[in-house]
């Protein structure tokens, strides 16, 4: 690994104060890094802190304490106006819900355009105009829909806009928040597959949130599970699958249905309890199973998993 | 098999839609049957009319729509005189569907538990309305048996819960409270249209247990309204997969699964990753559905199929019975005896292999 990472996060929190004597901890010291032009997924049901840390990263919300490192720079503290500048053009975002983020009254060179207009990134209008056809055309849609309303498409279709919005700043670093959660399974299949073609070409990196784990397993290099605000296990998706440590991980294995009737009618899922177990998120440290694969647990609880 | 009891059954149901942009003729006769205490799943993309028909079931279409052919029969066993009864559910007035049918007989679990509960009620209210509504009986008897129920759906502390309000609980619980209030009147078929795709997995696989638990207790049926594979096959006996307004493929679980004959059947089959694929691509089926305000000629899914015919692009093709099978029937030119051999994709059929090897 001669490479430096793309984003480092260090012991990232991220804290809502609700009223004065109660404060959610929706991300409580998470720590990870990206690889140019690597996927890396972050699975957990809803309110783990999935959102939460990809929003805290692209500073939609300022991290209560802790580093993020991004491309070299350190973006977690205090920042100028010239640096959120950078950061905005280097890191960009694709939301889950299509119809929600597109502006309904624009037309879609100006939806995808916006970025440049913003950056001053063009000299003259036909410039900008090529700018966008080509990121149409990157993106699976034809020229002629440049002038269309968002309303004129069908989910696929925003979606791949989004795309197309994300990429024209040529971004080293894309979040993608349940990018396709919201959409048809054929339609996944089809986004998923335009992302990777996509992170092929550009070599950008990709930060993957989704509770869909076949689809995570299937689009990631690198892995991380949150439940509850902290990364309970980390590491490569074969290692993952093939050998999930952390109960909370098989819970989340076992739960997912399998296309195959005769092995699913007979299955159960696996119930995880964190109370019933008696585990404490904040005594456990990070163990090292193989290579890249740690797991959040005290010294017996390792024991244990590992048996 | 012969003491199965057909309690629902949809007859070339023709449902259309008037809207500024034209007629859209958005069920295009549709045919199913569903007996008493099994689960059938309608499988099929957004717009294809999965809602829509169920929709149509529960007598509450959107007001530009009506239906211009077709029968949906209803048949049960009157509580009081104890003989057989059966409506056409179309031709029925409204007040009777409202008064004997809605959420007396055939109950409904929607996608969304936020929108589909009152935010200004008690959970335990709202459990309770549907009882004193349909049956008149007591307030102190409608408690108790809201208790009974939230006990059977798997919360806990049951009387704590009672008045509480739906913003106070997780997305999990507010579906269970939404299926609480479904069995509050005893249905005998209760339909769940996409009811865990605003869960995540964990509370999914519960969620689905939990149907099949009451199910079984209850001798309930229920039709699944879902896309994902994955729930179809942990849930359901028998599969309709549906395409433009029509039903291009059904039969038993296992047939669809493992003998899928129609090519988009093998393109939906394609399309969802398994915890085992790694192949560079995902498969994907070209093309978008097509738009129902226009007249379809032919078979709607050739334009998109590329194992269409020529006939495809101008006869509509029938039902045709799968050999050897009384429940697996296909609508595709494929399967009449003169048409061409043509084999599902390579992938899919090795992909099927393994499933079946897994199976084993």
């Amino acid at each position: 690994m001669a490479q430096e990472p793309i984003l480092v996060v260090k012991d990232l929190k991220q804290y809502f104060k609700v009223s004065r004597s109660f404060t959610v901890k929706a991300v409580d010291g998470i720590s990870f890094d990206i690889m140019p032009g690597e996927t890396y997924g972050l699975v957990g049901e809803s309110g783990s802190g999935k959102s939460t840390t990809g929003r805290s990263i692209i500073r939609l919300y300022k991290p209560t304490a802790g580093q993020i490192t991004f491309n070299g720079k350190d973006i977690s503290g205090k920042m100028s106006k010239e640096s959120i500048k950078e950061l905005r053009t280097h890191m960009q975002m694709i939301f889950q819900d299509p119809m929600a983020c597109l502006n309904p009254r624009k037309k879609v060179v100006d939806i995808i355009g916006e970025g440049l207009d913003i950056h001053h990134a063009y000299s003259s209008m036909e410039e900008r105009n090529e700018k966008v056809y080509q990121m149409l055309e990157l993106v699976g849609l034809s020229r002629e829909f440049a002038t269309r309303y968002p309303h004129q498409f069908s989910g696929g279709q925003r979606q791949r806009i989004g795309i197309a919005r994300a990429l024209i700043m040529n971004p080293d670093l894309i979040i993608a928040d349940e990018a396709i959660s919201a959409l048809d399974v054929s339609i996944q299949a089809q986004v998923v597959n335009l992302m990777k073609k996509i992170q092929k070409e550009m070599g950008v990196a990709i930060l993957f949130i989704a509770h869909d784990l076949s689809m995570v397993k299937y689009i990631s290099d690198r892995i991380g599970v949150l439940h509850l605000g902290h990364l309970v296990e980390a590491g490569t998706s074969d290692e993952i699958f093939a050998n999930p440590i952390h109960p909370y991980t098989k819970s989340l294995l076992s739960a997912i249905p399998h296309p195959n009737p005769r092995v699913e009618k007979t299955r159960k899922s696996f119930t995880y309890d964190k109370k019933a177990e008696g585990i404490d998120y904040t005594v456990g440290t990070q163990h090292f199973v193989s290579d890249t694969h740690y797991v959040l647990a005290t010294d017996e609880e390792f024991e244990k998993w590992t048996k | 098999m012969d003491t199965r009891k057909k309690i629902l059954e949809v007859k070339d149901l023709k449902i259309s839609f008037k809207t500024d942009g034209g007629t859209v003729k958005a069920i295009r006769g549709v045919n199913l049957a569903l007996h008493q205490g099994e689960t059938i799943a309608i499988v099929g993309e957004s717009g294809s009319g999965k809602s829509v028909t169920t929709k149509a079931i529960m007598g509450i279409l959107a007001g530009n729509g009506s239906i211009d052919g077709g029968q949906i029969l209803y048949r049960w066993t009157d509580e009081n005189s104890g003989e057989e009864k059966e409506v056409d559910l179309v031709k029925v007035d409204e007040s009777f569907m409202q008064k004997e049918i809605r959420g007396r007989k055939i109950a409904m679990v929607f996608q969304d538990p936020m929108t589909s509960l009152n935010p200004t009620m008690t959970i335990g209210n709202q459990i309770m309305e549907p009882m004193i509504h349909h049956y008149g009986i007591s307030k102190d008897e409608a408690y108790k048996k809201a208790v009974e129920l939230l006990d059977l759906v798997g919360i806990t502390d049951p009387e704590r819960r009672m008045p509480t309000y739906p913003h106070q609980h997780s997305g999990g619980m507010r579906q269970r409270v939404v299926i609480a209030i479904a069995l509050a009147c005893d249905p005998y078929v209760m339909i769940c249209d996409e009811p865990t795709t605003a869960l995540d997995v964990t509370i999914q696989a519960k969620f689905l247990e939990l149907v099949q638990d009451i199910q079984k207790k209850k001798n309930l049926s229920v039709i699944y309204i879902t896309h994902d594979l994955g729930v179809v096959a942990k849930v359901a006996d028998y599969v309709n997969v549906m395409y433009a307004g029509k039903i291009v493929e059904t039969g038993t679980i296992d047939e669809i699964f493992y003998d899928p004959r129609h090519p988009y059947t093998w393109g939906l089959l394609s399309a969802m990753p398994d915890l085992d694929t790694d192949d560079d691509e995902l498969y994907t089926i070209p093309g978008t559905p097509p738009n129902l305000a226009h007249e379809v000629k032919g078979d709607a899914f050739a334009p998109r199929n590329q194992f269409a015919l020529n006939i495809d692009l101008r006869v509509e093709p029938p039902m045709f019975d799968v050999e050897g099978s009384e429940t697996h029937k296909v609508a595709s030119w494929l399967m009449h005896p003169k048409a061409p051999k043509i084999e599902m994709p390579k992938e899919l059929k090795h992909r099927l292999e393994k499933m079946k090897e897994a199976a084993k």
